[in-house]
């Protein structure tokens, strides 16, 4: 029992960084019909980032996680307004392209400037642990759950009350109607990438000093995705549930199921729901229109 | 520019256009023919990957170009194929019938692979093809008494009718007499009714449907053929690399043969095979290209694969028609020579589609 709680603590700590993820890919995919395939790629770029901050720079834990944000954020942003905006009406396939060869490109580069030896992330509740109930809990996994809590609930309040987050709702419901409202549609569309790759920094600099920062830290980017799809894509509080139970998913049956099951259960959870229930827990798959 | 007046139904049915075309492609069946008499063993090789490779290509073709459905899993295929066929040769069944063993499987599976994509449409059908991606990269690596895990499996010599050819000119053969047979398969399919559903289907699923094309058949349709293709190239391919690992059949080559279709040109063979020549030809291009940069630069790990994400970007960006697209755009110019216009490819102006 104490071993499956354990599981439990630590699944709810990665599925919360697979939330974060699902998030980044939903904020866009509901704004803009895009599915960006790089998600994964900007979260290693947040934390190779923030580790230059501290390293390098030698900048505080709290002061190198907000520039990061920052930068992560305005990268972000650019991306959108120089690359992403020429494939608009483009059929969808060569967004998906296009995502996974800026993904590329982002890994190449970022081998490039950072090498390929792993980078220790130093975090100043690294290496704190508490017991409750016999049930070892690190530091490092409390603060990406409340680092997730708090994440979302300033987005939710962003999105809820400021004037912008209700034009971005606005935006991505109807653009023309948006847009006629005089809402600037191509603006927001920038500053939501620009949220959705702070999102990936945050989730980033909060899984680091957990696994270590090197490149291989974009493949939870396609992880990520079961959660998207597990939680109905297009759902913001499904990908949030979607990803917590991936989480959970992957450190059980890493557990209790035949050995290397754990790198591949979030893959067969994402062929089974789109098999079983497509529009996944929360979603409502519509009828295309023509 | 020409245009071709048919005066009866069997030019509509010729393979070739016109008699310049049949003179060219005579030309080039020449030299492919002639090609072990004059080209050393290492090209030959390298040539002979370019059709396994022009396979593949022509068969994502087929999904990715024609019926519209991104597959980002066909490393998947061309690895079932490849070990099913060398599994099947060491168990000591003949060439042919190995390969046509390869080519079975890999087309059910395909199948069973498209019926997911029947209740999904776009993104989720990447998604789904390449979650099948790893867990078929998982099962090479776990079947351990069947296909030797990690530590890979040896593939046995091409043997046919008691004639073994390892390298050069019968390798050479088999795979060119295999890549014109995929040619004439998919030209034909193309024209049939099968092919035009899979047209219709790509350009409005709706309106496909409202005229009567039935999704489900042709999605799987196009799938278990893609996937037969692939997997019928795969056994060739197992040949060419002639020691099978599981860290080949990757998510990361499933996305090489994807730029293949995408850099070649989408919605042509043309474009499936000069695909294949680029794609074949690049490591080469990269290790000249490493000569004459800087070592700061050429020495660096990830360069590779950073080269195949950009040429991917720059294509989407500024030539969605591929070299394909790009060659007919010349050929135009200097068919009309005065009297080109800027205008005459440019695209109509558009906006978001939704999907929703």
């Amino acid at each position: 029992m104490t071993e499956l709680s354990q599981l439990i603590v630590y699944g709810l700590a990665t599925g919360c960084i697979y939330s974060l993820i699902a998030l980044g890919f939903v904020l866009i995919y509901k704004a803009t019909e895009m599915v960006n395939f790089a998600q994964g790629d900007l979260l290693m770029l947040g934390a190779f980032v923030a580790v230059t901050f501290i390293l390098t720079l030698g900048l505080s834990y709290w002061l190198a996680f907000i520039l990061a944000v920052i930068v992560m954020a305005a990268f972000s942003y650019g991306l959108d307004a120089v690359v992403l905006r020429r494939v608009i009406g483009q059929p969808q396939f060569s967004v998906v392209m296009l995502t996974i060869g800026l993904g590329f490109i982002f890994r190449a580069g970022a081998t490039m400037i950072w090498g390929t030896e792993p980078y220790n992330f130093p975090a100043p509740f690294s290496s704190g642990v508490s017991v409750v109930g016999g049930v070892v809990i690190s530091h490092v996994a409390i603060s990406i759950v409340v680092g997730t809590v708090v994440l979302c609930s300033i987005l939710w309040a962003f999105f809820r009350f400021s004037k912008l987050g209700v034009a971005m709702q606005a935006a991505s419901q109807n653009q023309l109607a948006a847009y006629y409202m005089g809402v600037p549609v191509k603006r927001i569309f920038s500053l939501i990438w620009a949220i959705s790759g702070g999102v990936a920094a945050v989730a980033g600099i909060l899984i680091a000093p957990l696994t270590l920062v090197d490149n291989t830290m974009s493949m939870l980017g396609l992880k990520a995705f079961a959660a998207a799809v597990l939680g109905g894509f297009g759902s913001i509080p499904g990908a949030l549930v979607g990803g917590i139970l991936i989480g959970m998913i992957e450190q059980v049956s890493g557990a209790y199921f035949i050995d290397g099951s754990k790198d591949i259960a979030a893959y067969a959870t994402l062929l089974l729901v789109l098999l079983l229930r497509p529009q996944g827990l929360f979603g409502a798959v519509g009828r295309k229109k023509v | 520019m020409r245009f071709p007046y048919k005066t009866d139904y069997g030019q509509d049915l010729d393979l070739f256009k016109s008699s310049s075309d049949r003179f060219w492609y005579g030309l080039l069946a020449l030299v492919l023919l002639s090609m072990p008499l004059w080209v050393d063993t290492f090209w030959l090789g390298e040539v002979s990957y370019v059709f396994i490779l022009g396979i593949v290509g022509i068969g994502l073709m087929i999904l990715t170009g024609y019926a519209g459905q991104v597959s980002i899993g066909h490393a998947a295929f061309l690895g079932i194929g490849a070990y099913t066929h060398a599994i099947l040769l060491s168990m000591g069944t003949p060439f042919v019938v190995s390969l046509v063993g390869a080519t079975a499987l890999s087309t059910l599976i395909g199948a069973g692979v498209g019926f997911p994509a029947l209740r999904v449409a776009g993104i989720y059908l990447a998604m789904a093809t390449f979650a099948f991606n790893f867990l078929v990269e998982f099962v090479f690596v776990r079947w351990e008494s069947m296909t030797g895990g990690f530590s890979g499996f040896a593939v046995a010599s091409p043997e046919f009718l008691g004639v073994s050819f390892t390298s050069g000119g019968g390798f050479y053969y088999i795979c060119l007499l295999s890549i014109v047979l995929a040619i004439l398969l998919t030209l034909n399919l193309l024209r049939s009714p099968t092919g035009r559903a899979l047209i219709a289907l790509r350009d409005s699923e709706t309106a496909a449907q409202a005229l009567g094309v039935r999704l489900a058949r042709y999605k799987t349709t196009a799938f278990a053929i893609s996937a037969g293709l692939t997997g019928f190239a795969g056994a060739l391919f197992a040949h060419r690399i002639g020691y099978l690992a599981p860290d080949i059949f990757t998510i990361m080559f499933s996305i090489q043969l994807l730029l293949m279709v995408v850099v070649g040109g989408m919605g042509s063979i043309h474009g499936a095979i000069f695909g294949a020549i680029f794609v074949g030809a690049l490591p080469q291009l990269i290790a000249i290209m490493r000569d004459y940069l800087p070592d700061s630069v050429a020495r660096q790990p990830g360069i590779e694969p950073g080269i195949f994400g950009l040429l991917l970007v720059l294509t989407i960006l500024f030539e969605p028609r591929g070299i394909y697209g790009r060659w007919l755009k010349i050929k135009h110019y200097f068919s009309v020579f005065p009297m080109h216009k800027k205008a005459a490819f440019s695209r109509q102006k558009s906006y978001t589609k939704s999907e929703r």
